[in-house]
């Protein structure tokens, strides 16, 4: 998917943690764990399926709405057409730097995701158990 | 109007940026609307979320910190992003097995009971 392609995205972004990271987690996890689920469930009676016409309209009305109303803020934006600007130290270490930020600025946030990870492997174990009581 | 970026600029620029995280964003919501198999409307969530991440990371580019460095706080709320999304995703999957065990479909217009 698109994922891989994103990641490319922001190494041009000079943001090389969150690529890796972004291949790790999406391209490595994500999809592989769609890819299961969609072979365990095989989805045959997909093709059968009509769309209403009332679906198409009512989402079409709310995404052309959303799309020009996105033109209309970034065109307006100030500084939407400045060139990246140069960074001060280019050599400079970015996985250090946002580790450091990390570590430092967001350490209680970080502790909290620990917990919430904790939480959903818990929850996702409790609740692919055969029989749900 | 559309924005100038589109005509003169070799380098891309933040609007570059913001439009391919909006269609992004627009196609995640397409997916979500109209789509009516639970693990489509599931994708496109992520592809919001991704589009999130995306634009994030472009105004911690752009917008340089005074000592000239990007904004790093921009890259980690990022990583608590790509976190919760995989949480997330888990624990959804998870869901959908479970629905799919008891109610033998993932199509959203069938599932319209709160208890079974």
């Amino acid at each position: 998917m698109s994922f891989v392609a994103l990641a490319a995205v922001f190494v041009t972004l000079d943001a090389y943690f969150i690529a890796v990271v972004q291949v790790l987690v999406y391209a490595g996890a994500v999809m592989v764990l769609f890819l299961f689920i969609i072979m365990l469930l095989d989805l045959r009676e997909e093709k059968t399926r009509r769309v209403r016409l009332s679906a198409w309209v009512g989402g079409g009305l709310v995404i052309g709405g959303f799309v020009s109303a996105l033109v209309q803020v970034i065109s307006s934006l100030p500084g939407s057409g400045n060139t990246k600007p140069v960074v001060s130290n280019p050599e400079a270490n970015d996985v250090a730097l946002v580790g450091f930020t990390l570590f430092k600025d967001f350490n209680f946030p970080f502790q909290i995701i620990g917990v919430l990870l904790l939480v959903a492997t818990v929850g996702v174990v409790l609740l692919s158990r055969k029989e749900l009581k | 109007m559309p924005p100038s970026c589109f005509i003169e600029h070799p380098m891309p620029t933040l609007a570059h940026y913001l439009i391919v995280s909006g269609l992004l964003f627009s196609i995640g919501l397409a997916g979500v609307l109209l789509r009516r198999n639970i693990l489509i409307i599931f994708m496109g969530l992520e592809l919001m979320l991704n589009a999130a991440n995306l634009s994030l990371v472009a105004f911690s580019r752009f917008n340089l910190l005074p000592d000239g460095m990007p904004n790093y706080n921009g890259q980690v709320l990022v990583f608590f992003i790509i976190t919760v999304a995989a949480a997330e995703v888990a624990v959804g999957l998870a869901i959908i097995v479970a629905l799919f065990r008891a109610k033998q479909t993932t199509h959203v217009e069938d599932l319209n009971t709160l208890k079974f």
